[in-house]
């Protein structure tokens, strides 16, 4: 299990507050699909992936990165209890989208470089470290399930 | 994988901005992997790692230095870096996951350092050259 001290908590919350989801979301998720193609084979109805500007640009890809940006909220306010807060997706992300836990590995690292693009100076390698046991527990989290 | 034509001119564009600051991009990229990494300062036990200690300044700016060699041979990283491989292999022998981790670092740093450069392509380019470098160094590992 992961712990947080008092202050990594603060960072990452401090941070997560001045997000904006939606935009982030569509962000990380866009560059999932451009910088690591292969996790293209998820989503084959989305439509247009053929080049930066289709991925960056497409609706779908939005929608589903705020999706799964909420989601990371989530773990956000639950950073001591990931594991049962992400069981159900657990189990979803195995069953039914047989995901291969890697991926959830490579989101987290897009997250973390987005973050680092969005905030600049301010993503001290503190804070970085904060968010980086962060996405390792979500990624943790979201394997555990799996069988 | 090999870099397009593309991403070897976004490589040698960003490059000019970054060898600008080698120093500081490549102190805070050792910064930001011992702090998220700290397993990694196991290689460093002769070296004081403390923010602002001149061993991460000497050790950061030797490191971008490197990566400028690759850089200027884009086209023959592996000749570059020769003498790095064999370094790595017969003395320093770091563990090869470490190179992902730095690479990841490296990436973070020039996000936060270029950010009207630091597009999803230019992302990709870079990722995509670090993990040439980082296979060119682990090439000769056995």
């Amino acid at each position: 299990m992961v712990h947080f001290t008092a202050e990594e908590k603060a960072a990452v919350v401090s941070l997560w507050a001045r997000v904006n989801v939606e935009l982030v979301g569509g962000e990380v998720l866009g560059r999932l699909l451009v910088v690591y193609p292969w996790t293209q084979r998820f989503f084959d109805s989305f439509g247009n992936l053929s080049s930066e500007s289709a991925i960056m640009g497409n609706p779908k890809v939005k929608a589903h990165g705020k999706k799964v940006l909420t989601s990371f909220g989530n773990a956000v306010k639950h950073m001591d209890d990931l594991k049962d807060t992400f069981a159900k997706l657990s189990e979803l992300h195995c069953d039914k989208l047989h995901v291969d836990p890697e991926n959830f590995k490579l989101l987290g690292n897009v997250l973390v470089c987005v973050l680092a693009h969005h905030f600049g100076k301010e993503f001290t390698p503190q804070v970085q470290a904060a968010y980086q046991k962060v996405v390792a527990g979500v990624a943790n989290a979201l394997a555990h399930k799996y069988h | 994988m090999s870099l397009t034509k593309a991403e070897r001119t976004t490589i040698l564009s960003m490059w000019d901005k970054i060898s600008s600051q080698a120093d500081a991009i490549g102190t805070q990229a050792l910064e930001r992997l011992f702090a998220s990494y700290p397993q990694t300062k196991t290689y460093f036990p002769h070296f004081d790692l403390h923010p602002g200690s001149p061993h991460l300044h000497m050790h950061g700016t030797k490191v971008v230095a490197a990566l400028g060699d690759a850089v200027k041979s884009i086209d023959n990283i592996a000749g570059a870096l020769a003498k790095l491989s064999e370094l790595h292999a017969y003395i320093l022998r770091v563990d090869p996951v470490n190179f992902k981790l730095l690479s990841h670092c490296l990436l973070v740093t020039v996000a936060s350092h270029f950010p009207a450069d630091f597009t999803a392509d230019a992302h990709t380019a870079w990722d995509k050259f670090l993990s040439i470098v980082s296979f060119v160094l682990t090439e000769k590992y056995r």
